[in-house]
């Protein structure tokens, strides 16, 4: 068919390159995977801060949130990639890889942003818990643990889901610091064919099924956990 | 047994508790009552440390629970309550709500939790709900097991915070009929009710607060037949 023969074409000067891009998945999937991991590890400790009712960890809490989520992402990555240096010579370290720098500056960053939602989360699970947890004599580590969080995961299940999105979405900015990822190496590409929109339309259709995937992996656990209700 | 001393509550500039002194039996059942907003709540709710205390002093058995030293846990495993609200564990099967704070508060092995949970679960009448989630029983059912939950504890004493008022009318002849039946057992209880018959009939003692204060307390009989206060007089009318 004429239009079969079309699109075949279309794609037919960059098509050696195309696996080249494709193998950028699991550097994005990395990235994605440990800034959430990490970020989820770090926002619980911003949150649990933050209820804490001591005045001086709540409010550190509180700034730090505020700073990462007052200022662009891309510029947080340049200053702890191009700006590091100068600090990690001084002390006589090694210079921070781009690697390393990447996946630090996302999990500071999206453990501000998921800070919020963990804190939303445990205000939100009704306080009677507590009263019940408190009068049977659970301590409150135990109640965290086993009463409040497993009810927090729940409400804010939708929201972690919304945020690891993000962060893959975002992920595409570590291209700027030399990250083999998926959209850098179609910029690779683009400037070794002289063609554009060919790979970076194979980008943004591998971004939108990695997406897709994980939403519908999401939905399915969400489900099951909702089972109790 | 339980002993509580010149009790002040207050919330900011709210002065719910103004001085509450009382005395309570070992095995006795203590009806609270009075209208809403008296403090009754707040005064249950100081018993077990959930409100810290403004000012007082509250002694259960020998142990002077609002001294800074004394272990807030051990107390509150003494103190069994239950709310209006049931606030069962919704995560978390019927047996799994009663098995869970003997098991890793008390350390009771497994098997023994779960024999004691199930003779409870059979006493309440609700055997057959073991592995039932919260979410699938009725308020009644729920009420039944949040007891069932309280009494896993092995407390001496038992708080009820009005617990039918959030029931339907046809529940909660069950649920007093289980609080009936343990007071025949000889537990000390303090009930916070607006059930007057439940008051009248199982209770040994009708405490009515008034104002942050216990205006009266008296026996049921006196207290149903001649109430001495004015306020009381003017509560049963409204009550009866």
């Amino acid at each position: 068919m004429p239009g079969d023969k079309q699109s075949v074409d279309f794609f037919n000067p960059i098509a050696d390159r195309i696996p080249f891009i494709i193998q950028g998945i699991p550097a994005t999937l990395q990235f994605t995977v440990l800034s959430v991991l990490f970020g989820f590890v770090w926002g619980t400790l911003l949150a649990l801060m933050k209820i804490s009712g001591i005045p001086v960890l709540s409010f550190l809490a509180d700034v730090y949130t505020s700073l990462f989520r007052g200022t662009p992402l891309i510029v947080q990555i340049s200053l702890v990639y191009y700006a590091s240096p100068g600090l990690t010579e001084r002390l006589g370290l090694r210079p921070i890889d781009a690697l390393t720098a990447g996946v630090l500056v996302f999990s500071l960053n999206s453990g501000a942003y998921i800070s919020e939602t963990i804190r939303g989360g445990i205000l939100a699970v009704d306080k009677g818990q507590r009263d019940a947890a408190m009068s049977l004599g659970i301590p409150y580590r135990l109640m965290m643990r086993d009463i409040i969080a497993p009810q927090a995961l729940k409400t804010i299940l939708p929201a972690l889901l919304n945020e690891t999105i993000n962060v893959l979405k975002d992920t595409a900015q570590v291209s700027v610091i030399g990250v083999l990822e998926v959209l850098r190496r179609a910029d690779v590409v683009a400037k070794e064919k002289f063609v554009f929109f060919q790979p970076y339309l194979i980008a943004a259709f591998i971004y939108y099924v990695m997406i897709m995937t994980m939403t519908l992996i999401a939905n399915t656990y969400e489900r099951r956990l909702r089972r109790s209700d | 047994m339980i002993e509580v001393r010149d009790l002040h509550k207050s919330f900011g500039k709210l002065q719910v508790l103004k001085g509450i002194t009382t005395r309570i039996e070992q095995g006795s059942v203590v009806a609270v009552i009075g209208p809403s907003g008296c403090g009754k709540s707040t005064f249950l709710r100081c018993l077990n440390l959930l409100e810290k205390p403004t000012q007082g002093q509250i002694r259960i058995g020998d142990t002077e629970i609002t001294d800074a030293k004394t272990d807030v846990m051990k107390i509150r495993q003494k103190l069994g309550m239950v709310f209006q609200h049931f606030h069962l564990f919704p995560h978390m099967t019927v047996l799994e709500n009663l098995t869970y704070a003997p098991l890793k508060v008390k350390g009771i092995p497994k098997a023994q939790a779960v024999a004691k949970a199930e003779e409870l679960l059979h006493r309440v009448g609700l055997a057959d709900k073991a592995d039932t989630y919260p979410s699938r029983l009725s308020g009644g059912q729920k009420q039944r097991v949040a007891i069932a939950r309280s009494l896993a504890m092995e407390p001496e004493v038992m708080l009820f915070d009005e617990p039918t008022s959030a029931l339907d009318p046809e529940m909660v002849r069950e649920v007093l009929d289980v609080m009936k039946s343990l007071a025949h057992t000889g537990m000390t209880m303090i009930v916070v009710t607006h059930e007057m018959g439940f008051a009248r009939e199982v209770a040994d003692r009708i405490c009515f607060f008034d104002q942050g204060l216990i205006a009266e307390d008296s026996t049921p009989q006196e207290f149903f037949r001649q109430p001495k206060s004015e306020r009381a007089k003017q509560f049963l009318e409204k009550m009866l």
